[in-house]
């Protein structure tokens, strides 16, 4: 039995490309998460619930709203904001808690880079992961949506690519936030930054409800960019502002992956 | 297959690995030697080409590991200290998803994680979890999966740290047989008997200096004697310390060595000595003769002293 030699028509190992390496972690990680899919689902029903609760239920009390002009229902203003809270959720999930474990406590990244792969695919190949996990989340709300009727317009579609921006710069910004992290402990911190911002960011009321100092704060944190995008496309009220939103949330996620790469090299390379 | 010159390793200003040179040759079986602490694994990570080279220089396979560390990694197989199985997939999903991460074809792959399982004595753990693993099985899994990508080089750290004896000869079968395959093999080990079994060729390493390099037999020539007789003396001689009786008996051997419940003395012909011993009117309660081991030189070298 030859176990070593490399016998003639074999393959030859070799480094992966980009694409490849992003593959095959999305594959190894499809593998792990076989077992618990009911993990994704309680990700996914969280803003679905929120949305029958306030949206719907507190809409009932509330009366006529207007946004960029339009008059609209109460939970049509509402459902934008839960979807684009469900890609924030989906991609971060994955950042956070599950990335931790992985370069921590199961050591995957270790194993990887005893293989042709690098820190940049580990990078690219985990925060993929996290879009995807933030798109199904999103996709399969933007259904909810339109089965209630909440999408005014046809460029509620784009509130899909809208929903992996926001995963994108969720999840590269929750990834090196975690290179930092020592402890489980550490993640209180990520919850602190998460609900205000999920109930703040213009997803119940509007940002006129703020003074103006407060409204500007308020402006740049990346939920609320992406809260008004997808509340632009689902009512198709968009404008060239909305590219603000585009452009902020690409920077944001593109500096965010570059600083784990970097994070990645400090903490396995030594 | 891995040529290091002056190599140097760094922590902040902790020097790991304080310049040493090593060559090691197509075929051999190269072993790592030293205590805890003593820059085995520093070295290995750098010859893995996941550690930064602080100082000198290093080529593994003839290529530089700050240039090109993938194209070394995809053609070198790596069983690091710490088992880093993938503990969210199965057993064989653990060879067949890792054998991807090499560029190999997936129906090639599946094909070889048979063999490997084989190979290693896992077969019928093919579907389990890893989390269900005993150790030692563990470790198998981990060498399986390092020859994956079919390794010119093999990197093992501390291969049996840790395993039952059972686990250990099952793993030193395994590794003799890729030897006789013809696959180099550098490993580090604290286990003299491993080292005895499995390398050609070894250096002793310690406080990140190379302190000796041979083969077992030479450096069991050039740092010890041929046998060890050891003495053990009863409540008879309690007033007499072992110092004392140490210096009674210096002459009769090429060294003394006095622990706290025997004497080493280090001598060609064991026997004689011991004869020589009683002939002075000494009488031990136990003695035994043996000969002299890796583990003599190893003392020898790098101290009794314990290292954390």
């Amino acid at each position: 039995m030859a176990l070593v030699s490399v016998a003639v028509g074999r393959s030859a190992a070799r480094p992966l490309g980009a694409g490849e390496a992003t593959g095959l972690l999305l594959y190894r990680n499809y593998l792990a998460y076989r077992r618990a899919w009911y993990i994704f689902l309680t990700g996914f029903l969280e803003p679905v619930f929120y949305l029958f609760s306030i949206g719907v239920g507190v809409g009932q009390l509330v009366t006529g709203f207007e946004f960029n002009g339009h008059e609209i229902p109460y939970a049509e203003f509402v459902a934008p904001g839960m979807l684009a809270t469900s890609a924030m959720n989906g991609a971060v999930l994955d950042a956070t808690f599950n990335f931790f474990f992985k370069l921590k406590y199961n050591k995957l990244f270790d194993q990887l880079l005893a293989t042709p792969l690098t820190t940049a695919d580990i990078a690219r190949g985990e925060l993929s992961w996290s879009l995807l996990r933030g798109g199904i989340y999103s996709a399969g709300f933007l259904v909810v949506m339109v089965a209630m009727g909440l999408a005014s317009s046809w460029w509620a579609l784009l509130a899909v690519p809208a929903a992996l921006l926001i995963g994108l710069c969720f999840g590269a910004l929750g990834m090196a936030l975690t290179t930092y992290m020592r402890s489980w402990q550490d993640f209180e911190w990520v919850n602190l930054a998460m609900m205000p911002m999920f109930l703040f960011s213009a997803t119940f009321f509007p940002l006129s409800a703020y003074p103006t100092g407060v409204a500007w704060v308020v402006e740049a944190t990346p939920l609320y960019r992406g809260v008004v995008l997808c509340r632009e496309l689902t009512t198709g009220t968009l404008s060239w502002a909305s590219a603000v939103s585009v452009v902020y949330l690409v920077v944001l996620g593109a500096v965010g992956l570059a600083l784990v790469r970097r994070r990645l090299d400090a903490l396995l390379l030594t | 297959m891995i040529l290091a010159s002056g190599l140097r390793k760094s922590f902040g200003s902790f020097e790991a690995v304080r310049g040493i040179d090593v060559d090691v040759r197509r075929g051999e079986s190269f072993g790592f030697l030293g205590p805890n602490g003593a820059g085995k694994s520093s070295t290995m990570r750098m010859v893995a080409a996941v550690s930064p080279v602080s100082g000198g220089t290093l080529r593994i396979l003839g290529l530089d590991p700050a240039t090109d560390g993938p194209e070394i990694r995809a053609r070198i197989g790596v069983c690091p200290q710490e088992d880093t199985l993938d503990t969210e997939l199965t057993v064989r999903d653990n060879l067949v998803v890792y054998g991807r991460y090499f560029g190999l074809p997936r129906a090639e792959v599946r094909e070889r994680a048979d063999e490997l399982l084989e190979f290693v004595q896992l077969t019928d753990k093919a579907g389990a979890k890893v989390e269900d693993l005993s150790g030692g099985m563990k470790r198998r899994l981990t060498i399986a999966r390092s020859l994956v990508n079919r390794p010119e080089l093999l990197l093992l750290d501390e291969p049996t740290t840790g395993l039952d004896p059972q686990a250990r000869h099952v793993v030193w079968d395994r590794l003799f047989r890729l030897k006789q395959q013809g696959v180099t093999l550098v490993l580090t080990t604290h286990y003299m008997d491993e080292a005895e079994q499995l390398t050609d060729r070894l250096v002793v390493m310690d406080k990140g200096l190379i302190v000796a390099e041979g083969s077992p037999l030479a450096l069991i020539a050039e740092h010890s004697t041929r046998e060890v007789a050891e003495l053990r003396f009863g409540v008879a001689e309690e007033g007499e310390s072992h110092e004392v009786l140490a210096r009674k008996v210096e002459d009769l051997a090429e060294r003394v060595e006095v622990l706290p419940d025997r004497l080493l003395l280090y001598t060609a012909d064991g026997e004689e000595t011991v004869a020589q011993v009683h002939e002075r009117g000494l009488t031990p309660v136990a003695t035994l003769v043996r000969r002299s081991t890796l583990e003599d030189v190893f003392l020898r070298l790098t101290g009794r002293t314990l290292v954390d």
